[in-house]
């Protein structure tokens, strides 16, 4: 936005703040290559005393990992995919239509988000229980999205409340529908805004703890952050197996996140209409 | 035309209250009741299918009561609340809450704003310190916690030793054993965790300032400092409403940090509201569902009230209803 009066002083600050964003995540790629006892031990050093390159190998073929991987991945997709295909419609409802009901409705959707899910667990497991639906995707997909909807809806509504009322005016005089203005009008403008509901539920996903270690028992059907309790448990403690198999769940993260990035910035909170 | 979010501020406007105005006299956009609801469904689905019920069963077992091993035993009306309000340690739980709260929240919020100032700027290599940005948001909040608790141990812990090296101190400080360090320890991985999300939020509204507005300012003669306390930090107000809002909700109800990095130490010393009312269940000598259930119930109201205070606050409703 503004011209930048010394750039190199910028820059060197920034690659300063970066620096101190990965430190700790450095730490642990170094870890991930040292032998497991090395983790702990006094003094620490900076660099592994002995370099451990086939740590990522063990994890990779453990036969356990790639289930971890495809459980978080089939989830925090599918919970994105919900998530967004449930929150157009009531965004669009609420941000471009008035009617009785709009306000309460946006707040008790930000209500359920004030539940903490850790409270929630021992219904969920009952919910689910009930339903015969522990140690299935489904209920890991929709607990995810329910959980996300309500972020999503105030960001997307933010979106569509931004589109000038003669974009709207201009397709209604020809002839459009509601569902027609939403998809051929709407949707291609908030574009950022979709993007960045994207972003934020697939890292909530991608991350999300509680639930998945209450409704996913079976080794197999377990995501990456369950799945990386059993490196270090009472009887084993695998700290470099722990740290190569996190280095590599960051990574399709700060992917999606590289792919999408430009779209992602100037949409948090407005949505560019020219 | 460049418009701006639905809580922004009015001034943003090129006509200010003009398009508020129009919006309510049209007929365009007025819907009756059924219609709406056709298209809320789906989300009222997903929230009666999934949190309703779970919730309803939180509050049906704040007012019953359990055995030690989990089992039924019968009504209790408001017992569990009273036992929870009137618990020994809940004034130092509400204490802990309170500062990790306020400060995790505040502190996350001031560096944000100053690392989106410097992130929106244009340098080379900035898609690079984007992406580290990312990174504590990226990565699990478990093993980010346990990351931590080795980096601040007294024996093999990084910082420590750096401390140490740089004769900062001349003996290990035990940063989450200590009492007047641990919830300081806690505070500085909220925070870190806490900033990603928020800086791209404030980088996203500074990004929709219209560069004619700023450059006006400057031919006008405003003073960086004018022009970021008049110009910049109200046309940021819906960033902040978007990134406090949550922010606080996620702060209230975080979990993976203070467990872990208070795992070691007993009582209820450190605890907040969430992991008091995990450790009521499970952990404690008390072992009860019902009155963890209670302060379950109890944290819900609290982060409502909180949130409800800053909406009105902060005109919430004036800002969004168009």
């Amino acid at each position: 936005m503004t011209k930048v009066r010394r750039p190199r002083l910028v820059a060197f600050t920034a690659a300063v703040v970066g620096l101190v964003f990965l430190a700790p995540y450095l730490v642990m790629v170094l870890d991930s290559f040292r032998t497991s006892t090395d983790v702990k031990t006094t003094p620490p050093s900076f660099l592994p005393r002995v370099w451990q390159f086939d740590t990522y190998l063990t994890v990779v073929t453990d036969g356990r990992f790639p289930h971890w991987l495809l459980t978080s991945l089939i989830v925090s997709l599918g919970a994105t995919a919900v998530v967004i295909v449930v929150a157009i419609p009531a965004a669009f409802m609420t941000a471009r239509h008035r009617f009785p009901g709009r306000g309460a409705f946006l707040l008790v959707v930000l209500i359920t988000q004030m539940f903490a899910p850790t409270s929630l667990v021992v219904g969920l497991y009952r919910q689910f229980f009930e339903l015969n639906m522990i140690n299935t995707y489904g209920a890991l997909i929709i607990t995810n999205a329910a959980f996300n909807l309500a972020f999503a809806i105030w960001i997307l509504h933010g979106f569509f409340s931004s589109i000038p009322l003669e974009v709207e005016e201009a397709a209604a005089l020809d002839g459009v529908g509601r569902v027609g203005m939403l998809r051929r009008i709407m949707l291609p403008l908030t574009l950022p805004g979709l993007v960045t509901a994207v972003i934020f539920t697939f890292i909530a996903a991608w991350n999300e703890y509680v639930v998945a270690l209450t409704l996913m028992i079976d080794d197999d059907k377990k995501p990456l952050t369950v799945g990386f309790r059993s490196y270090v448990t009472g009887y084993e403690q695998n700290w470099d197996q722990l740290f190569a198999a996190s280095v590599i769940a960051v990574v399709p993260v700060v992917i999606l996140f590289a792919l999408i990035e430009k779209h992602l910035v100037g949409g948090l909170t407005a949505g560019s209409v020219k | 035309m460049t418009t701006t979010g639905d809580v922004q501020a009015p001034s943003a406007r090129t006509t200010p209250g003009g398009p508020r105005q129009r919006r309510r006299s049209s007929g365009v956009g007025r819907v009756s009741a059924p219609v709406a609801l056709l298209w809320l469904t789906p989300a009222i689905l997903l929230i009666v299918g999934v949190v309703v019920f779970p919730a309803i069963m939180l509050f049906r077992a704040s007012r019953s009561e359990y055995s030690i091993t989990g089992l039924y035993k019968g009504a209790a009306g408001w017992d569990n609340y009273t036992k929870v309000l009137s618990y020994p340690d809940l004034p130092v739980v509400l204490k802990n809450t309170v500062v990790w709260v306020v400060a995790v929240v505040a502190i996350t919020i001031v560096l944000s704003l100053a690392l989106a100032q410097l992130l929106v700027k244009d340098f080379p290599g900035r898609r690079f310190v984007r992406w580290a940005v990312i990174v504590p948001w990226a990565a699990s909040l478990v093993i980010t916690s346990q990351l931590f608790v080795l980096l601040y141990d007294d024996n093999y812990g990084l910082v420590n030793h750096v401390l140490l090296k740089l004769h900062v101190i001349s003996t290990p400080i035990s940063f989450l054993g200590d009492d007047r360090f641990t919830m300081a320890s806690m505070v500085v991985v909220g925070v870190f965790v806490s900033l990603p999300f928020t800086i791209f939020v404030f980088i996203a509204g500074l990004n929709a300032i219209p560069d004619d507005v700023m450059e006006a300012a400057e031919v006008d003669g405003a003073s960086p400092w004018q022009r970021w306390r008049q110009i910049t930090f109200p046309l940021l107000r819906p960033a902040m409403l978007i990134a406090t809002v949550l922010n606080t909700i996620y702060v209230f109800n975080s979990f993976p940090i203070i467990y872990t990095l208070n795992d070691r130490n007993p009582g209820f010393g450190h605890d907040t509201l969430i992991t008091f009312m995990y450790k009521l269940a499970f952990k404690s000598q008390e072992k009860d569902v019902g009155m963890s259930a209670a302060t379950g119930i109890i944290n819900v109201a609290i982060i409502l009230v909180v949130v409800l205070v800053y909406l009105k606050l902060v005109n919430w409703r004036e800002e969004t209803s168009r």
